[in-house]
């Protein structure tokens, strides 16, 4: 397997398309979050293989990836306090169970 | 040639890794085999020349992320809990749909043709990387470091246990 643009482009397609299937298919929110991490890092992937190969400042998909590093951070903080608050409340973490906002 | 193979293995690697993330059953064991992707992407973004953000990728993926699912898993549903049934419809639904997404894009990518860029400025330090930062992106820099605070004050807000 050669490593050029494309061979970067094709495993980040694999990656997200897993974390479509994955987030389409599980109805488990850990699950889903899992799908959720995928799709980022196939973006991260893009941003740095597109930095090697065709961007004129090589820091620039870094600073992206950094702040895509970031973002899921937040989102992994945020999501698993409110699983940890469902599985409190409604003793469940299916999200076909939890149909209920207000707590 | 060496590099070639292991390149190949990474990828091998990251993608069964990721393909067992979303397929296992059981949410712990797909929690580490997405340990073992991400370990995959860091070691493939090491051949991108981005070390700084291989080692990010260990540090706040694998250290962070990865260890918070596990507590979170064993926090909300016990290991005895038992495993829900497949719906085989919707699984062969978001299978065609995850297709879908992956044979346009490669057609996507497959027919562009990218253009050279005309500047070019081969620095992939992290010194570069922190002038960018710091000097070039501070407002966005500013925000990240927003998001995260709030993220972390919400986060603890939720979780917080007002039932007594």
């Amino acid at each position: 397997m050669s490593q050029s643009l494309n061979s970067y482009l094709l495993i980040s397609a694999a990656l997200f398309s897993l974390g479509i299937y994955g987030l389409l298919a599980r109805r488990n929110l850990i699950g889903m979050l899992i799908a959720i991490e995928l799709i980022l890092n196939a973006a991260s992937l893009n941003f740095l293989a597109f930095n090697k190969f065709l961007s004129p400042d090589k820091g620039w998909g870094q600073v992206f990836s950094i702040f895509i590093i970031g973002l899921a951070a937040a989102e992994v903080a945020i999501g698993l306090s409110i699983i940890l608050y469902l599985s409190r409340g409604s003793k469940t973490i299916n999200i076909e169970d939890v149909n209920k906002l207000k707590g | 040639m060496i590099s070639e193979i292991v390149f190949g293995l990474l990828v091998i690697i990251t993608l069964a890794g990721a393909f067992c993330a979303v397929t296992l059953k059981r949410i712990f064991y797909s929690i580490l085999s997405l340990i073992v992707a991400l370990f995959g992407l860091a070691c493939l973004f090491i051949y991108l020349n981005s070390e700084f953000i291989a080692v990010m990728q260990v540090i706040v993926y694998i250290g962070a992320i990865g260890v918070a699912m596990i507590f979170a898993i064993m926090l909300s549903a016990p290991a005895t809990q038992k495993l829900q049934e497949r719906n085989s419809k919707k699984i062969f639904k978001a299978a065609a749909v995850g297709l879908l997404f992956f044979v346009g894009l490669t057609r996507i990518f497959w027919r562009t043709v990218w253009p050279a860029p005309a500047v070019k400025i081969d620095d992939f330090s992290v010194k570069h990387l922190g002038e960018l930062l710091l000097a070039q992106y501070p407002l966005a820099f500013e925000v990240i470091s927003l998001v995260l605070l709030v993220a972390i004050l919400g986060a603890i807000l939720i979780s917080r246990d007002t039932g007594t």
